[in-house]
């Protein structure tokens, strides 16, 4: 399976926990995760953030189900960095 | 534990609540064991064991319905702020952090309502507690215990002058004058009944 290095993930959530709260509970769910969050809307309840998550192998589906329990919505996958797991053509002759 | 309920707090915004809780039902508390002991001051000689009894029942009154009041108030108010997300998420958010401090704090919200009162009761009556000891030299334990109240009084506010940003002494002297005149009232009223 393939290996996920990066996604930016656009997100809904309540105001708490805030910016500062959820980028640091996603970063602790990983070793080495590095997480960007841009506030892009603010409504009366509501934000709208964009999450980039980088790292050496990321576990979507445990980022996804924090996002959750944390009161946010996953609205789109905007944009995924991948490597293939499987060996190269070199490393196979080797 | 603590950081889970510090979570909590700040996600529902009930630390102000539980503050403001602290302050009124920990007034209430002080104020009428205060108007107890008032009444057993000014009438007959009164039993120590008489006045501890009808203080601590007063103080469990005020324990169960702290308790409850805040419950039923606080259950109903966070249960609607919660549905008031969901719409906004238009998501359930009852396996959320949310929904777990929507069910939790009234709890907690209760806890501190009802322990206000209750506690700082029993620390007014506590020169009774120890009447025999004679902690305060001379002073009789009814006097004694007046002026505990006071001095809680005063403390709280003191606190509520704090958490306000006022002056912590204007504050303190203006829950003290609150609690004088109560204390006033009651002697009034007391010796009025007893004259007739």
């Amino acid at each position: 399976m393939a290996i996920v290095k990066r996604v930016v993930l656009d997100v809904l959530k309540p105001h708490q926990p805030d910016a500062l709260e959820f980028a640091c509970e996603l970063a602790d769910l990983g070793s080495e995760y590095q997480v960007d969050l841009l506030v892009k809307e603010v409504d009366d309840k509501t934000q709208t953030i964009e999450l980039t998550i980088s790292a050496d192998n990321i576990k979507f589906e445990v980022i996804a189900n924090h996002i959750k329990i944390m009161g946010g919505a996953i609205h789109s996958i905007d944009e995924v960095a991948v490597l293939s797991s499987k060996p190269s053509e070199a490393e196979q002759h080797s | 534990m603590f950081d889970r309920l510090r979570s909590f707090l700040r996600i529902t915004e009930s630390g102000k609540i539980a503050r403001r809780y602290f302050v009124t039902n920990g007034f209430d508390g002080v104020l009428a064991t205060l108007g107890l002991l008032m009444g057993f001051r000014v009438n007959v000689k009164t039993s120590l064991d008489v006045i501890i009894g009808a203080c601590l029942g007063a103080a469990v009154a005020l324990f169960m319905s702290g308790i409850t009041s805040a419950y039923i108030s606080e259950s109903a108010e966070k249960e609607r702020e919660l549905r008031l997300l969901e719409q906004s998420m238009i998501a359930s958010l009852d396996h959320s952090v949310h929904g777990q401090a929507a069910r939790l704090m009234p709890w907690v919200i209760a806890l501190i309502n009802g322990l206000a009162p209750f506690c700082l009761a029993l620390l007014v009556m506590f020169p009774l507690f120890i009447a025999e000891v004679q902690l305060f030299g001379d002073v009789p334990p009814l006097d004694a215990a007046i002026t505990v109240a006071l001095l809680l009084t005063f403390l709280l506010g003191v606190y509520s002058g704090r958490l306000g940003g006022r002056f912590w002494l204007w504050s303190g002297l203006r829950s003290l004058m609150i609690a004088a005149i109560t204390a006033i009232i009651i002697f009034a009223l007391n010796r009025g009944l007893n004259v007739q």
